[in-house]
């Protein structure tokens, strides 16, 4: 027992982020009588939030480095313009011009890693310059105009479903989507199988582990949450493209993150700069691909928004960064840098997700909204570090 | 002496940090218009003694008494040994650069009414402080725009602002040159003559020492070993010279602390040669002036020298352009020329460094010991730049063993170790990085004797192996009883190089003292 609540103790920032996530949807569900809980209300919860999830996964890494980027709101403005100018007023292929998009990503992360890499520009300034830059250079490129609209194949990103190729199946008066009810039980599987090869690793080392009766729960009880959600999306018109999008990345980031040299260069870096570059990390080349990755992202998220939108707006993606800004650190991100997780960030951002729409359905305006995820965001790493202190105290 | 009274007296000072006592029953009276030289080897528990005295390490933290004037003292706070007449003087000044001298002298103690500052009264009060320090120089210059040593007559003038009655000065000359370094030490002896000042000179520079203090105090080991009165003759001449003084610091004798070793030694594996380098931080002058070292393998090196001999900086400006700036010279390995200019190539080629702050440069605190040992060589466990779990767990599982590294499990954070495991995880690092050449930067410091000996054996097992190994240390015990040959720095040069089976602890010192 002893040892169950030390893991939990050691642990204890995860746990509370998951338990806080599925107490605000709970308290939701209840007090909008189930509204919340309605498929088309967590299809319209993913594709809402979807661009920002996808700003968090890169920003988890500027964090883990005890930094941030501040200019990808407004990257995404430039990249939303860009795509407005080639797709609305050339009409170029919509796919050449996603790639196009992309690539002026990469170049706009590269240009900004240059500074912050190579001529020692602090993250802060660099990314607050290209702030200002690219929401300038997006405002001019669009002349003050709204693009619109823009070809159907590109507004499927973000409005699309996945297709399912056998057709549906009839219960009842509900008509499910196969195709996502097996991709869902597809993961649900992979998961219960890396974790008990993970349980097995673990006791092979002797390393502290849950007891069984615990681990069960929890395997089951993700299971459970998955199926449910596959079945909730199943019913309605079936995973929304993007939510596999974001599935993807997601999955991409945390292997990248938690597997790869790369990653645990990352982390080493973060954790303490001068000792990874004393054992042979090449910092300043991680410090550049980390914000030349972010840029990229934000291009993805410009395209996900542009695409959900249906338009390109001068005001696009503003504060974008610091709801990506957010979701780090409410998911478990250290501002001196080197700890957190993919998976945190995205609760991070899920959580203040369902803040924002549990909160506009019950009707809370959205000046109540903004002081509230102020109060979360602080509560969260007051939280954080008060935890902290407690346990350096113990140990 | 006019004036016998004691004013300081410290007495049974005993300090401990987990897993080392630093200072052991250590006692210390300065008399009333004296300068007080305290003296001994690095890690000898001087700058512990100061920090005590000034309530850095507050009141309780230590055992023993403190009588001040008579009073006994409990601070609490570096503000509260002030207010009674304490001022130490740190080694690393405590000025803010872009303020102006006047500013400076009176932080924490403006010249104000309300919280409005009175220029007039500053600059008026500041002038009459440099005057008494010798400081000729506008009172509104921003300090940034002085030399180190007129730096160090502005702290001694703040200190003199707060109304000392007693100076600690941690090696204030260890910066200056010659002759500021004689100022200074003239200044010292007029506060002492004419204003009742006594000082408390922390130097590694004996000839000072005995040129300048009434009495002097020798800690070795965190103890006090003795304090010498110095008689001075009309004619300048002074009853205690520095091999007095020598012998007194490095008096202890070395038992069987470090482990024999027999093996043969090889050919010549690792050479620098010409190694200069230029201060990054000064570049006017040679941090590291023309260096030749070689290593044959199975060998342990010694570099012997102080604090400042430029030690690190040859081991960090070598491996990979760590340090330094301008660098010119050679690094060979087994006779033919090897870029090591960056260090993922210094690893790749074998090269590996220990460094001396492993809080700062050896270890990340916040990660386990599992992913510190391999963070060097990520490649060797990996495939595809996809680390293999079950490898990386071996592999740190095997260092744990092979070292005796004392953990609970390799998840354990390694700021949660003791510094002796600390040290042995760097190593674990290192020596996954399959190295050739071993650079040991101060290995042993800040751990327990146990581990000190087990780290000895480790180095003995390498140096076995055929790994040509360089041991840096400012304990010359260490150096005497570890090395196969020393080569003695001081002021970025080598002066000396001698056989480690002969080299006495009075040679290496006179060798650094010397030059």
């Amino acid at each position: 027992m002893s040892g169950l609540i030390a893991i939990l103790k050691k642990n204890v920032r995860q746990y509370m982020m998951v338990i806080a996530l599925a107490v605000a949807m709970i308290s939701f569900g209840l007090l909008t009588d189930g509204i919340f809980f309605r498929p088309v209300n967590l299809t319209n919860l993913v594709l809402q939030n979807s661009y920002v999830l996808i700003l968090a996964v890169g920003m988890l890494l500027c964090t883990l480095t005890g930094n941030v980027d501040l200019s990808v709101g407004s990257i995404v403005c430039f990249i939303g313009a860009l795509c407005g100018v080639m797709m609305v007023d050339l009409q170029w292929n919509p796919y050449v011009a996603m790639l196009v998009a992309l690539l002026v990503g990469a170049l706009i992360g590269m240009w900004q890693g240059f500074w912050i890499a190579f001529v020692n520009v602090p993250p802060f300034i660099a990314t607050l310059a290209g702030m200002l830059v690219f929401r300038g250079l997006g405002q001019v490129i669009m002349k003050g105009q709204t693009k619109a609209p823009f070809p159907r194949e590109f507004q499927l990103i973000s409005s699309g479903y996945i297709p399912d190729p056998f057709g549906g199946f009839a219960v009842g008066k509900l008509n499910f989507h196969v195709f996502t009810l097996l991709i869902g039980l597809l993961i649900v599987a992979l998961i219960t199988f890396s974790e008990i090869k993970k349980r097995k690793k673990q006791k092979e080392y002797d390393f502290d582990i849950l007891p069984a009766g615990v681990w069960l729960g929890k395997v089951i009880f993700i299971a459970t949450v998955l199926v449910a959600f596959t079945v909730v999306f199943a019913v309605y018109k079936g995973f929304p493209n993007i939510l596999i999008l974001l599935g993807i990345l997601v999955i991409a980031y945390q292997f990248v993150a938690s597997k790869t040299v790369q990653g645990r260069h990352i982390y080493a870096l973060g954790g303490n700069r001068k000792a990874a570059e004393l054992s042979g990390v090449k910092v300043r080349w991680v410090m550049f691909w980390i914000y030349t990755n972010m840029a990229i992202l934000a291009a993805v998220a410009a395209m996900v928004f542009t695409a959900r939108l249906n338009s390109a707006t001068p005001k696009a993606g503003q504060n974008f960064e610091m709801d990506a800004i957010a979701a780090c650190y409410v998911g478990g991100s250290a501002v001196s840098g080197g700890v957190g997780t993919i998976i945190g960030a995205v609760v991070g951002g899920l959580f203040i997700g369902v803040l924002n729409n549990g909160m506009s359905i019950i009707g809370i305006s959205t000046d109540w909204q903004q002081a509230i995820k102020g109060f979360v965001l602080l509560a969260a790493v007051a939280f954080d570090l008060y935890s902290k202190s407690r346990s350096s105290k113990v140990s | 002496m006019p004036n016998e009274s004691i004013l300081l007296s410290m007495k049974h000072i005993t300090k401990t940090f987990p897993g080392v006592k630093a200072l052991d029953d250590v006692s210390l009276d300065v008399n009333e218009c004296e300068i007080h030289a305290l003296v001994g080897e690095n890690g000898a528990g001087k700058s512990t003694l100061m920090k005590v005295l000034s309530g850095v390490y507050p009141y309780g933290t230590y055992d023993g008494d403190i009588y001040f004037q008579g009073k006994r003292c409990t601070f609490s706070s570096i503000r509260q040994s002030e207010q009674a007449g304490i001022v130490i003087i740190h080694q690393e000044l405590a000025l803010s650069p872009y303020l102006s001298i006047a500013e400076n002298m009176f932080i924490g103690d403006e010249r104000a009414k309300f919280n409005v500052i009175n220029w007039d009264r500053t600059r008026e009060d500041a002038l009459k402080y440099m005057e008494r320090v010798g400081l000729r120089e506008n009172p509104n210059l921003p300090v940034n725009k002085l030399g180190v040593g007129k730096q160090q007559m502005v702290e001694i003038a703040k200190a003199l602002a707060k109304n000392a009655k007693l100076l600690i000065l941690d090696e204030p000359t260890s910066a200056l040159n010659q002759k500021d370094s004689e100022h200074l030490l003239e200044i010292l002896k007029e506060l002492r003559d004419k204003s009742n000042i006594s000082s408390v000179l922390i130097s590694h520079k004996l000839n000072e020492v005995a040129s300048v203090a009434d009495s002097i105090t020798i800690l070795r080991d965190g103890k006090t070993i003795e304090t010498l009165q110095v008689e001075r003759a009309k004619d300048g001449s002074v009853s205690i010279g520095e091999e007095r003084i020598i012998k007194g610091m490095v008096g202890r004798e070395i038992t069987d602390m470090f482990p024999k070793r027999n093996n043969p030694i090889g050919d010549v594996l690792f050479e620098i040669k010409d190694w200069t380098v230029l201060n990054p931080d000064n570049p006017e002058r040679k941090k590291l002036d023309g260096v030749n070292i070689a290593v044959r393998s199975g060998e342990v090196v010694g570099l012997a020298g102080l604090v400042g001999a430029g030690r690190t900086e040859l081991a960090m400006s070598v491996f990979g352009r760590a340090y330094g700036k301008s660098i010119t010279g050679q690094t060979l390995i087994e006779g033919a020329a090897v870029d090591i200019s960056t260090i993922p190539k210094a690893i790749s080629h074998g090269v590996a460094y220990v460094p001396e702050d492993r809080k700062e440069l050896g270890l990340v605190m916040i990660q386990n010991v599992k992913e510190n040992t391999t963070i060097a060589k990520l490649k060797k466990i990996s495939n595809m730049a996809v680390i293999n779990e079950h490898d990386e767990n071996k592999v740190a599982e095997d260092f744990c063993k092979r070292l005796n590294t004392k953990t609970p499990t390799i998840l354990q954070m390694t700021g949660n170790l003791s510094g002796g495991n600390q040290q042995k995880v760097v190593l674990s690092k290192w020596l996954f990085t399959d190295p050739r050449v071993l650079i040991l930067d101060e290995p042993t410091r800040g751990i327990d004797v146990g581990a000190k000996h087990e780290i000895y054996t480790i180095i003995n097992s390498l140096a076995a192996q055929g790994m040509a190994c360089i041991l840096i240390s400012s304990e010359m015990p260490e150096i005497i009883g570890m090395s196969d040959r020393i080569y003695v720095m001081s002021e970025g040069r080598i002066t000396a190089e001698l056989s480690g089976k002969t080299a006495t602890q009075e040679e290496i010192m006179r060798n650094i003292l010397n030059n």
